[in-house]
């Protein structure tokens, strides 16, 4: 009988597959974990406040009664600021990356960089005491000039300190994680589609809405969603800029809260069931962008069959 | 809806360096033209300065006169945009855009400065394109679907109906078969003897079977040795070329005792 001269082999090279091999799936493995620990921590300590009396909860309405308006004051601070950053991120990233000169476009991103390193206690106090004072002339003319806008609905804020100072402190503050990443995207633009653009007769214009913007659109809809979950749960800016208060549409007056904005105002103080709530409400902050995550990764995938990819 | 296309005395620069030095050429309009040569002597660089594609490089700029049917290309106030939309150009890989299906793909370069096309107009436009890169019959029933889903072959000739859709007076093309297998080789090269009907056709090609089987006359390119500047070496007709050139070197590189 003959023994297979091919189940031999030489240990050596094999211990160090096994060992990268299971230091890799350790590694995923451990992701996992933290976020179903997180999860579980959330939901456990929420129950509380999610089946308390709707009387012992703040407010007197119930949970749901208590949190419903701070989602929406979180949504309008995310969106507002999205809305802002989003389209100068993207103008910033395609000067950087198809219009300025090399010298100027690598000042410019280290720049650009350097926002990002800035604490967010630093843009919080700068949005508290320069920003609102310098911006609140502004909100009383947007209330007695378009006023019967519900959104821009008079009196004005005389402090400035309103949701939507706090949106253009979040936009900044959103503005160089959208701006790098785009700029990195566009980048890798391949020369091969910029060239076949360019050859039909396109303007550098023309070739960037034909070749660039197309190839680098899943990974604008990455970057804006990172920003908005930077947004979504920007907690010191907002504790300082906004002078919160109870949901209204008026974006000049004071008044909205945020979720993140709302626990960290609250914690320090609270005990028992009101511990509870502001789990509870942190919660929902979690879910909230974990949805916006899904959606993101959905309207990704909706486009694969024209990315590119295959 | 051909025009032909006289070089006088062009110097092709990288930065400081010369890439190509002092070509003098007469294109013919409504012919084949083959530009062959050992790699890094300077054709597809000179092929590129035909449409202004060469300065999109940073630091890339020329000397002299490229004139198409007399009108400089590097005149003063000529938009490059403009020369792009009269000298088309196929690349050496297929590149039709991804995101793209088909037909948009075809329509690419129509639709380009704001110009309006009524749905008949383009599906006809559409058709005749294809028709004229021999494809249509290939993809008539999926038009809609992504130009990157189709083999190399049939991606290249999507890209040569990309390229007269927006009916230039002159095809410029860079290798257009190297990345392809011999069966689609084959088509396009097809493809080219029916184009010359209508176009002014430049190749630039690695492949000197290739630029005896489609080309009227063929331009041989050669380069002393690294760091110096291309030249043109001889031009004239194919036939010429191939079995009499006048140059030693033109006969070394045709022969295959170099190259």
């Amino acid at each position: 009988m003959t023994t297979n001269s091919l189940t031999t082999s030489q240990g050596a090279g094999r211990a160090g597959d096994k060992v990268f091999s299971g230091a890799t799936l350790a590694a995923g493995c451990l992701i996992l974990v933290v976020l179903f620990g997180v999860a579980l921590f959330l939901v456990v300590q929420a129950i509380p406040a999610l089946v308390a009396p709707a009387a012992d909860i703040q407010g007197g309405n119930g949970f749901f009664a208590y949190i419903g308006p701070i989602v929406v004051g979180t949504l309008i601070a995310a969106v507002i600021a999205l809305v802002i950053a989003t389209p100068v991120a993207i103008g910033v990233a395609l000067f950087i990356s198809h219009y300025a000169p090399r010298r100027l476009a690598s000042g410019l991103g280290y720049v650009v960089d350097l926002l990002a390193a800035i604490p967010s206690v630093v843009y919080g106090a700068w949005g508290a005491a320069f920003l609102a004072p310098q911006i609140s002339p502004a909100y009383g003319w947007l209330a007695s000039n378009m006023g019967w806008l519900p959104i821009f609905q008079g009196p004005a804020s005389a402090t400035g300190k309103t949701i939507l100072t706090a949106s253009i402190v979040l936009s900044v503050m959103v503005l160089p994680i959208i701006t790098s990443l785009s700029r990195e995207i566009f980048l890798q633009t391949p020369k091969l589609h910029e060239e076949a653009a360019l050859a039909l007769g396109a303007t550098r214009w023309e070739m960037i809405k034909m070749a660039v913007l197309p190839f680098g659109r899943p990974g604008i809809v990455s970057a804006v969603m990172l920003g908005l979950g930077r947004a979504l749960g920007e907690t010191m800016a907002v504790a300082l800029v906004l002078s919160s208060g109870a949901l209204t549409a008026s974006l000049i007056q004071s008044g909205n809260q945020t979720i993140a904005a709302e626990i960290a105002l609250n914690f320090p103080e609270a005990s028992g069931l009101k511990v509870s709530t502001l789990i509870a409400a942190g919660l929902v902050l979690f879910v909230i962008t974990l949805g916006v995550n899904m959606i993101a990764r959905w309207i990704i995938t909706r486009h694969k069959e024209f990315s590119g990819a295959n | 809806m051909s025009k032909r296309i006289d070089v006088k005395d062009l110097n092709v620069y990288y930065g400081s360096f010369l890439a190509v030095e002092g070509v003098n050429i007469n294109i013919e309009a409504k012919s084949v033209t083959a530009f062959i040569g050992p790699s890094g002597c300077g054709k597809s660089t000179f092929l590129r300065t035909l449409n202004r594609m060469h300065e999109v490089l940073p630091g890339a700029r020329v000397e002299g006169e490229v004139l198409l049917d007399g009108d400089n290309l590097y005149g003063p106030g000529v938009d490059p945009v403009t020369v792009r939309t009269q000298v088309g150009m196929v690349f050496q890989r297929p590149n039709p855009f991804p995101t793209m299906s088909i037909r948009d793909n075809v329509l690419a370069g129509v639709k380009l400065n704001n110009r309006r096309i009524s749905k008949g107009a383009a599906d006809a436009l559409v058709e005749k394109s294809l028709r004229g890169a021999n494809l249509w019959n290939e993809v008539k029933d999926r038009l809609e679907k992504p130009g990157s889903g189709l083999s190399g072959g049939q991606q290249q000739r999507l890209c040569i109906a990309r390229a007269i859709a927006v009916e230039p007076q002159v095809i410029l093309m860079d290798e257009p078969c190297s990345a392809l297998d011999p069966i689609s080789t084959l088509a396009v090269e097809d493809l080219i003897n029916e184009l010359k009907d209508e176009y002014t056709v430049v190749i630039v090609t690695h492949n000197m079977q290739q630029a005896a089987r489609v080309s009227d006359k063929t331009a041989f390119f050669n380069i002393a040795g690294t760091g110096k500047p291309g030249k043109l070496i001889e031009f004239a007709d194919t036939t010429t070329i191939f079995n009499n050139p006048s140059q030693k070197a033109t006969e070394d590189y045709v022969s295959g005792r170099f190259g």
